[in-house]
């Protein structure tokens, strides 16, 4: 018998496949290396070796959540279909010519990246519409017949349609795929006017080729994966992660399979959320810091913030700029190159560096004694004391803390006249500070004060550097969760069923139409609702509904949330009013006799979050008993201490210990500073808090 | 104050860098003008007390490096040091104390910590329109480009000079926009300022004195080290472009000693009677970002980094005009600097310059208006529309050129998407102009081709602002010259490469722009190259047998295999 409340939840990594459990109230959970040709090897050895420890059948599994970073890599290592692009003659090259602009201004030798389709992929039809969707050649169907004719010699197995102002008028765009459906039946079909309806050729064009490349291949995955489970006794319904943090079902992923592009990393942030619920946390800054890069969210009232395009495959050191634009709406993350293996040399100027290239696995840091010669940041955490050479990982892999102090050394001291503890502090302090500055960035341009904010740190490394980061962006006080190594997967479980609906429709408050505004919010709420529909027959699906604005004349648009009666009854005065404040609060002050514009309208249909149990604060208890004492570096007070080291394992809720301390467990190890003070909670949470937090209670 | 440490400093020059960072997206989301918010013509930096610029914000464009490097120094001078205090905003588009036409407005403002005065913020942004005669080469002199704002006060503590604001709107043609432009620039150094603040605070600092230092010595240092490795000597270069109404030649010599790079620019044509002269901050700017790329490139830009590169030009010759010369295009020639320098680097280091390119942006303007000639349709309207854009770049020694990309300039082009959302003006083509690229062992990127009308109902001037009509890019090495400018009518009415040019009602423009050069003899091209270049249409099959030598045998296999879609 299945059971509805026994779901599994399943995150394809590039490393790890991570399949987690939850049945009767309980969790079990996984890591199984990833299986590159056939993904799903991986999860259905996972999900036995789950259900062998629930003592369950996989019959018992109600719902299948899965998010997977196929589509990403796809797209990096350019594996996708044969696939052609259509699009308005005289705009061949949008996604060739790009931008027209170098994102690295400084570099004679710079590369561009190659386009995703070469040139002799891309076709044109003559037809032309005005930016106000009126058309002004109207498209020859006999012309796109005889294309058809020439896409069918060619063999190619999906197509993607993107023709100019498509997202104000879809007219050709959906006769083109009427005669493609008829000519070249089996042959996948993405329209720009479905996969991204919105304004800017170059993102728009991008995207849904992006969707087109990969659709062949997500498609017959997703099939083998759902014929897979079956046979293997899991027969429920698989739903997909998807970037903007919430479900989809298979159906909707495998026809708009770009939208899953990012979905593990959602999970973590939808990880972070829940337990911000928990903890009945307003505001959170989830911080996820791994091997090779770290990746910081903003969470509001149990939300992730998203945006509505982001970029992947960047190929010049995550270089902005160097990758591919994808517009969908999307978790908003800052990712930067700053990991464990994060390698640290000095540049010209003597200032230390560090990453975005990384030693890996192979050879790992200096310390991993595997021939690695340069300074990791896992390096500088040895030298600093913040790692025990003989706990690492388990104790699967035994440090060397001579090798990281002779690469500091060599790269950096001897440069700089520093010893390998000051160079070590050095490397700490600049990842930090690179992990800091993006942090901050990513505040102020949401306009929020990071002061008022509480961190949930997870991921092998975000332990190491969550207090200090905090020190640094005035943040009192830290969450580091259990179950952090699988933090995605268990993300997965506690996403809404959701779809967000946009449509670039261009309006000035000065000409305002309460009319237009509501059957453009009913439409995307009916489309919305559908999809989530689709997924769950029964639940409530609740609305969001938001606005893009901006001052006529301006280029970037602010996003304003509108209540549910204010999207029902539109009103001009009202929805500049909520502009107005916004814009003053985001920079500054707002601007004097300028008619404002709605760009871009969005609604966002879920299914309600289900109740969560809050965890009751505990406060501070038994003090924890140390297992030993050991010198550890303080970079707020610029000098060594003398911390206690205590197990993890060993806290019960409302064990305490003050800063300094390091505590350790098998998957990580946290940094307590002089400055902090921790107490265990009831969930498993270590609450990390400033001395001044903690003293307030 | 207890003695900051080493690491300290480390931090804090990368939070500076990342403060003038932040400062230049802030102005991209808050600015009006595409020009600033798409195309990314802007750009930000702090500066300490005494106006020496500590850092630059990456994002933006090098032809304001040095003019903004030299800018606070003015204010500093105009406003006077006793006059300077909190709240204040001040305000100039001088072409000679900005950054070289009146189209860029720099906003400084002054950083006060504890009450004390510690440094500066200064952005500039270049803007669509400053009234006068339009954005154009048209002016004889600067006076008829368009209104001057001197160096002054746009807001003295914290209020706004209403008297300006009003003149400024009642003299140009797009005021919302440009007011709204002023305070997206006064924003950008109110969230710069912030964010310096707050790390002043962190590091318990009352003055930018000792992490000045430390930035200023160690740029210096490096970009010492730098010049003193290359070996000394002296080699001049040379090119000729198109100029207005005669030619103009550009000359440098290059002089590497131990410690500075002199380039001269003694023997270049004199000023030209229309707007597109330079005035000497602008030629210093590209001057010194050809040399950075080539010589120093990680290095970032500050006062110290910035001075070793020093640049001398006679007065009133094209690259150093001197008030009131009209410069309000000083960018068309400022913008072939680099191909100049490259022909005098590549004597003194083989195999570094890239060669010659489309240089100048593809600019252009078009002032659209109700059709005159008959009835005009209600709907039609007024508008300026201002786009971005660029021609090939040239070959480099082990690379093709990049395909319509700008260098040296560092804007984006616009959406053709978001220019038709602005005014009632058609794009009708833009895309990659095969043939474009020089041929050689590497190609010189392709041009584009641009055709541009105007929706029902409305006719337009052009301003044009192209060169290499009459000059194209030259080859380096072997490699052969890009494709030239073209421009006309679609009836094949000629036009010409500058200057304002009206289009009646129906008619569009047609444009080819200039392809970059290339690098090595074509013969020593691969083959597999050619074949690509063939399939995709970057060269066409007459091409690929001219230059290269290629059999009718492989073209039809080439071509046959490209339309079945192959990969080459």
């Amino acid at each position: 018998m299945t059971d509805a409340k026994a779901r599994l939840g399943v995150d394809i990594g590039g490393t790890f496949t991570d399949v987690v459990l939850e049945h009767g109230g309980d969790r079990w959970s996984t890591k199984v290396l990833t299986t590159y040709t056939a993904p799903e090897n991986a999860i259905i050895e996972g999900m036995h070796s789950v259900c062998k420890n629930a003592g369950v059948a996989p019959s018992v599994i109600g719902q299948i959540i899965h998010g997977t970073t196929l589509a990403t890599n796809a797209l990096i290592e350019r594996r996708g279909a044969k696939t052609a692009l259509i699009t308005t003659r005289g705009f061949r090259d949008v996604i060739e010519m790009r931008t027209e602009s170098r994102f690295e201004q400084y570099d004679l030798n710079l590369k561009l990246p190659d386009p995703l389709l070469p040139r002799n992929r891309r076709y044109t039809v003559t037809e032309r519409m005005e930016a106000t969707g009126k058309v002004l050649m109207p498209l020859d169907r006999a012309e796109v017949e005889a294309l058809a004719d020439d896409l069918a010699a060619a063999g190619y197995e999906s197509i993607a349609v993107g023709l100019l102002h498509s997202y104000v008028n879809d007219a050709h765009e959906r006769m083109i795929r009427d005669v493609l459906a008829e000519r070249l039946p089996g042959v996948m079909i993405s329209l720009s006017s479905e996969v991204s309806p919105q304004m800017r050729e170059y993102e728009r064009f991008n995207t849904t080729i992006a969707n087109a490349y990969i659709k062949p291949l997500i498609k017959t995955y997703l099939d083998r994966l759902q014929d897979r489970l079956k046979t293997e006794g899991a027969d429920c319904p698989i739903f997909l992660m998807h970037s903007g943090g919430g479900i989809i079902s298979l159906a909707s992923a495998a026809e708009f399979p770009v939208r899953l592009v990012e979905s593990g990393p959602a999970g973590g942030a939808v990880f972070a959320a829940d337990i911000a619920a928990r903890h009945g946390l307003q505001k959170v800054l989830s911080f996820d810091m791994g091997g090779t890069t770290a990746k910081i969210c903003l969470i509001k009232d149990r939300t992730p913030k998203t945006a509505r395009v982001f970029e992947v495959a960047r190929t010049y050191r995550f270089k902005k700029g160097s990758g591919m634009p994808i517009s969908i709406p999307v978790i908003d993350m800052v990712e930067i190159g700053a990991g464990g293996g994060s390698l640290a040399h000095v540049d010209v100027m003597n200032q230390i560096r560090v990453g975005p290239e990384s030693a890996g696995s192979e050879p790992g840091p200096a310390c991993y004694n595997n021939g690695g010669e340069r300074p990791a940041v896992t390096d500088a955490d040895l030298v600093l004391g913040k790692l025990d050479p003989d706990n690492f990982a388990g104790g699967s892999i035994t440090l060397n803390a001579g090798k990281s102090a002779e690469a500091l050394i060599n790269h950096l001291g001897k440069t700089l006249d520093m010893d390998a503890m000051e160079a070590a502090w050095g490397v700490a302090e600049v990842v930090d500070e690179n992990m800091a500055n993006a942090a901050r960035v990513h505040a102020v341009e949401n306009g929020e004060d990071l002061s008022e904010y509480t961190m949930i740190a997870f991921g092998g490394a975000a332990p190491l550097h969550a207090a200090r980061l905090c020190e640094k962006l005035g943040i009192d006080r830290c969450l580091v969760p259990v179950g952090a190594g699988v933090g995605s997967a268990i993300g997965f479980l506690r996403a809404p069923f959701s779809f967000e609906a946009n449509r670039s429709v261009f309006m000035k408050i000065g000409s305002f139409d309460p009319a237009a505004v509501r059957t453009l919010f009913t439409e995307m709420e009916a489309e919305a609702r559908g999809f989530v529909r689709s997924c769950d027959a029964t639940s409530d699906i609740l609305a969001e509904y938001k606005v893009y604005m901006r001052y006529s004349g301006q280029g970037w648009e602010i996003p304003i949330a509108l209540s549910a009666d204010e999207a029902a009854n539109p009103d001009a005065e009202t929805y500049l009013k909520l502009f107005e404040a916004d814009y003053a609060k985001l920079f500054g002050r707002s601007v004097e006799g300028m008619d404002v514009e709605i760009t871009v309208w969005s609604v966002n249909a879920f299914t309600p979050q289900e109740a969560v149990d809050p965890v009751a604060a505990v406060k501070a208890g038994a003090e924890a008993e140390p297992v030993a004492r050991r010198a550890l570096f303080d970079p707020g007070l610029g000098s060594m201490t003398d911390a206690a080291v205590a197990l993890r394992a060993g806290f019960e809720p409302g064990t305490c210990i003050a800063g300094p301390a390091v505590i350790t467990e098998d998957e990580t190890t946290v940094i307590l500073p002089s400055s902090r003070t921790l107490v265990a909670q009831a969930d498993g949470c270590l609450d990390m808090r400033t001395n001044e937090e903690n003293a307030r209670g | 104050m207890a003695e900051v440490s080493k690491v300290a400093y480390q931090v804090m020059w990368n939070r500076l860098i990342s403060v003038v960072e932040e400062q230049a997206q802030a102005l991209v989301r808050t600015a009006f003008s595409t020009s600033v918010r798409e195309a990314g013509d802007l750009s930000a930096g702090v500066y300490n007390e005494a106006g020496q610029m500590l850092a630059q914000a990456v994002t933006g464009t090098p032809g304001h490096v040095n003019a903004m490097a030299d800018a606070v120094p003015h204010f500093i001078r105009r406003i006077g040091r006793e006059n300077i205090v909190e709240g204040d905003i001040y305000i100039t588009n001088d072409p000679w104390e900005g950054t070289g036409h009146l189209h860029d407005i720099t906003v400084v403002t002054p950083s006060f910590h504890n009450g004390a005065l510690v440094g500066f913020f200064a952005c500039t942004a270049h803007i669509v329109d400053i009234g006068g005669r339009g954005f154009g080469a048209d002016a004889n002199s600067v006076y008829e480009e368009g209104l001057y704002i001197p160096i002054m006060k746009f807001a003295d503590k914290g209020e706004v000079d209403r008297t300006l604001v009003s003149i400024i709107r009642g003299n140009v043609r797009e005021p919302d926009q440009l007011v709204g432009d002023i305070y997206a620039l006064a924003t950008c150094n109110e969230i710069g300022h912030r964010r310096l603040i707050d790390m002043m605070r962190e590091f318990n600092l009352n003055t930018l004195e000792g992490i000045a230092g430390f930035i200023l010595e160690n740029s210096r240092r490096a970009t010492i080290e730098r010049i003193a490795a290359l070996p000394n000597g002296s080699a001049t270069g040379e090119m000729e472009i198109d100029g207005y109404s005669n030619p103009v030649t550009l000359k440098v010599r290059l002089d590497i000693e131990d410690d500075h790079i002199l380039s001269d620019f003694d023997g270049t044509t004199g000023l030209d009677k229309k707007g597109i002269n330079v005035p000497l901050v602008y030629t210093k700017a590209y001057a010194c970002y050809a040399l950075k790329c080539a010589i120093a490139p990680e290095i970032p830009n500050n006062a110290a980094s910035l001075e070793p590169f020093r640049v001398a030009a006679p007065e009133n010759s094209i690259v150093n005009a001197i008030h009131p010369a009209p410069v309000a295009l000083r960018h068309v020639i400022g913008h072939m600097i680099p191909d100049t320098i490259y022909d005098a680097l590549d004597k003194l280091l083989p195999e570094t310059a890239p060669a010659e390119g489309a240089g100048s942006l593809c600019n252009f303007q078009v002032s659209l208006r109700p059709r005159t000639d008959e009835p005009a349709p209600d709907h039609a309207v007024r508008s300026e529309v201002l786009t971005f854009n660029s021609g090939g770049s040239g070959a480099r020694p082990t690379l093709d050129g990049m395909n319509a990309t700008a260098f040296p300039s560092g804007v984006m082009t616009m959406p053709v998407e978001a220019t038709e959302q602005v005014g009632p003006v058609m794009i009708w083509r833009k895309e990659l102009r095969p043939d474009s690229g020089g041929a050689g062992k590497y190609r010189g990127g392709l041009g584009q081709y641009m055709e541009v009308g105007a929706r029902e109902g409305h006719e337009f001037d052009i301003q044009a602002m192209f060169d290499r009509v009459d000059h194209p890019a030259r080859g380096r090495q072997g490699g052969k010259s890009g494709a030239p400018t073209t421009i006309a009518q679609d009836d094949g009415t000629a036009m010409k490469g500058k200057g304002k040019q009206f289009v009646p009602h129906g008619r569009k423009v047609m444009l080819a722009f200039p392809g970059g050069a290339g690098y090595g003899a074509p013969a020593s091209r691969n083959a597999e190259d050619i074949r690509r270049d063939l399939a995709g249409g970057y060269i066409t099959a007459a091409f690929a047998r001219d230059h290269y030598g290629m059999s009718q045998a492989d073209i039809d296999d080439v071509l046959e295999r490209a339309k079945l879609g192959e990969i080459f």
